[in-house]
């Protein structure tokens, strides 16, 4: 049996859940990996709910098709869980990680019966005070690595970090704000 | 596998048409009998061509050769197609448009 | 060996231009191949390449820049979807009979209505009869590769070529790639040398002929050709790159044929899902294959017939449909090619599928075998224009 993690995606159009799908799959890449990246395009804009996909694996995956049964989903706005199934097909094995203030035990009642861990890391709060911004993708994605452990954490953290210094190379406190907030995290997320 | 303009003739086979139908020389109009296209024809009346040259610029296949001594010649036959602007032209009634007997 | 490296099918596509650094790009943006001119008019930008980007104000005008730009003599590329691809009909068929190595990226888009931004292949197959050499990808690295050979297949037969690959799931999807070094690159494509050109000072020459009946046939038949002559060099081609890179291309690809019972044909990304349900089959001692066409023009008719002669059933898949109340291009080429082979023994069937970005499963593609093992089982086609995947 193929060893392959398909992760799925819940955001908003505009909140950066493409980008973090990508990012993630950049991760999963820099450690060897097999990657795919892909958002569900159509015509929606910004605030729409939007999907998108990653498959992570070992040897290459040839299938082309979007996810129905994810081992692990990523909820990026709360405001989506009365809005979209967003459990659908998730392996009871996996886990679900939403971006919200609540404990696990408050959301578990939203999630139609899901049985598998339910996660929660208040993104949004740890974004405003590290980056002074509501930028929820690199807190979720750091979130995602320590749940699924897709990504071996350790390696994680110093490819992210080789990343942001390419990247804000002219600004350091965006890389260490960065940092600080993908420490906190993998440290802060509620496992339930 | 000649690409010469001359060679594109009705019995070109489709090995040696040349690519597109492309020409690859400059100035094949030359190659091309428009005279055959001609019903009536001009010809002209020596002792009334006064050699004026009015005839000649209006030409549209340019038939109607000036010689470096300033005087015009004969039609071009081969590519005159008889339209008559020449005889049109002409203000002292030197060309005449015939039927062509081919 | 190789450059690893992650890559959406776009992006991958713009940095085999890159490498490639070809003389002029005429281009007009659309969903989903947009992206292809943008990063690539950034490559330009930074000095990256020497090539002269023309931006038009409509894809007619985008053929029409590249058709003057190949007779004068360059490499000329560009990039297209859907609509834009249908917009440059007329100059796709003068580009071909003209005979210029134009090379063509296409991102696969249904065509409207309903308006629809998602893949299927209506736009490649509206346009399959205009004499150009058409290569469809499975993956983003196939979409790369295919662009690696393209000029040196379209050039070797003067015909413009095509190389397609699917909307948004390819062309937007983020896989990992193996690229080739740009020194490679330089040396396996190779300098353009054209024989006639429009700015050979040594030459005068006319591009665009007028052709009486008199000699229309006779160029037609020689543009017929040409196509013909494809097919060798495509197979040439790919056993080059075979050697420099590992990786192998034909007419076809065949997965699983040897001993296959059942078969289906297929191109672009979802052979590669069928690819996951045919494993799934055989785990389960089902004896299933698929032909995946790389080169729907040519039509490698010979070795569709040859690859199929000993199943039992088969089912050609077609992302669009030709609205002729009978069949899909895939299904009508096949058929016609197998009764030229004077093959009549496999039952075949035809689905029309995946139709406006309409996701194609791995299940969906078990149901396609599923039927295939009744057809087998019975001799019976039933019903052979079928719509997969709709909702009854």
């Amino acid at each position: 049996m193929k060893d392959i993690v398909e992760i799925r995606w819940h955001g908003r159009g505009g909140q950066g859940a493409k980008t973090a799908s990508l990012l993630l799959a950049d991760a999963a890449f820099n450690t060897g990996k097999y990657v795919q990246g892909f958002p569900e395009y159509g015509p929606e804009r910004m605030g729409a709910p939007i999907t998108a996909y990653n498959r992570i694996s070992s040897e290459r995956s040839t299938v082309h098709s979007n996810i129905y049964f994810p081992d692990y989903v990523v909820v990026v706005d709360e405001t989506l869980l009365s809005a979209v199934d967003v459990t659908a097909g998730l392996k009871k094995e996996g886990a679900i990680v939403i971006n919200s203030g609540k404990s696990p035990e408050e959301l578990r009642p939203l999630l139609k019966g899901y049985e598998g861990r339910v996660c929660t890391i208040d993104a949004g709060k740890i974004s405003e005070e590290e980056l002074g911004k509501n930028f929820p993708n690199t807190p979720m994605l750091a979130a995602i690595v320590k749940v699924s452990g897709v990504v071996e954490p350790d390696a994680f953290v110093k490819d992210m970090e080789a990343s942001f210094k390419h990247k804000f190379a002219s600004k350091p406190q965006v890389i260490e704000g960065n940092m600080r907030a993908l420490k906190r995290s993998m440290e802060e997320v509620q496992v339930g | 596998m000649s690409h010469l303009a001359k060679d594109m003739t009705p019995s070109v086979t489709w090995k040696d048409i040349t690519p597109g139908c492309n020409i690859f020389e400059g100035g094949t109009s030359v190659t091309v009998e428009t005279g055959d296209w001609r019903t009536m024809k001009p010809v002209i009346d020596w002792d009334k061509c006064k050699q004026c040259l009015l005839c000649a610029p209006v030409c549209p296949d340019m038939s109607i050769p000036v010689g470096a001594d300033g005087k015009r010649g004969d039609f071009d036959y081969f590519f005159c197609k008889g339209c008559g602007i020449c005889a049109n032209a002409c203000p002292f009634g030197a060309i005449t448009m015939v039927k062509d007997e081919k | 060996m190789g450059i690893r490296e992650r890559l959406s099918g776009n992006e991958a596509v713009a940095y085999a231009m890159k490498q490639i650094n070809p003389d002029v790009m005429g281009a007009f943006p659309i969903t989903p191949s947009t992206e292809i001119p943008q990063y690539f008019s950034t490559y330009v930008d930074n000095g990256e390449v020497d090539t002269e980007f023309i931006a038009v104000e409509s894809e007619h005008s985008a053929m029409s820049t590249c058709i003057g730009a190949e007779a004068a003599g360059c490499r000329a590329i560009s990039a297209t979807s859907s609509c834009g691809l249908c917009y440059m009909t007329e100059m796709l068929y003068v580009a071909a009979s003209d005979r210029l190595p134009i090379t063509l990226a296409v991102s696969c888009r249904a065509l409207s209505g309903p308006i629809n931004i998602n893949n299927d292949h209506s736009d490649a197959m509206g346009v399959r009869d205009c004499g150009w050499l058409m290569l469809f990808a499975e993956t983003n690295q196939e979409a790369y590769d295919n662009y690696l050979q393209a000029m040196r297949i379209g050039e070797a037969v003067s015909l413009p070529i095509m190389i397609c690959q699917d909307g948004f799931i390819t062309s937007h999807a983020i896989e990992n790639i193996e690229l080739v070094e740009t020194e490679k690159v330089k040396e396996f494509v190779g300098e353009y040398k054209p024989q006639h050109f429009l700015l050979n000072k040594d030459e005068p020459m006319a591009v665009g002929a007028y052709a009486t009946p008199v000699y229309y046939m006779e160029a037609k038949r020689q543009q017929a050709q040409a196509m013909m002559d494809a097919k060798e060099v495509i197979k040439k081609v790919g056993a080059e790159f075979a050697a420099m890179t590992g990786r192998e291309y034909g007419l076809i690809e065949k997965y699983m044929m040897d001993d296959a019972e059942e078969a289906i044909i297929i191109i672009g990304s979802s052979a590669g899902t069928a690819k996951e349900a045919i494993q799934n089959l055989r785990a389960q001692g089902k004896k299933v294959g698929l032909i995946k066409i790389r080169s729907f023009r040519p039509f490698p008719a010979e070795d569709i017939a040859e690859a199929l002669k000993n199943v039992k059933a088969f089912a050609a898949m077609d992302k669009d449909d030709s609205f002729n109340a009978h069949c899909g291009p895939i299904f009508a080429e096949t058929a016609a090619a197998l009764y030229a082979a004077g093959i009549s023994a496999p039952k075949g069937i035809n689905y029309i599928y995946g139709l406006g970005g309409r996701d194609v499963r791995v299940e969906s593609i078990e149901h396609v075998f599923a039927e295939l093992e009744k057809v087998a089982a019975t001799g019976e086609t039933g019903e052979t224009y079928r719509y997969l995947d709709v909702r009854e």
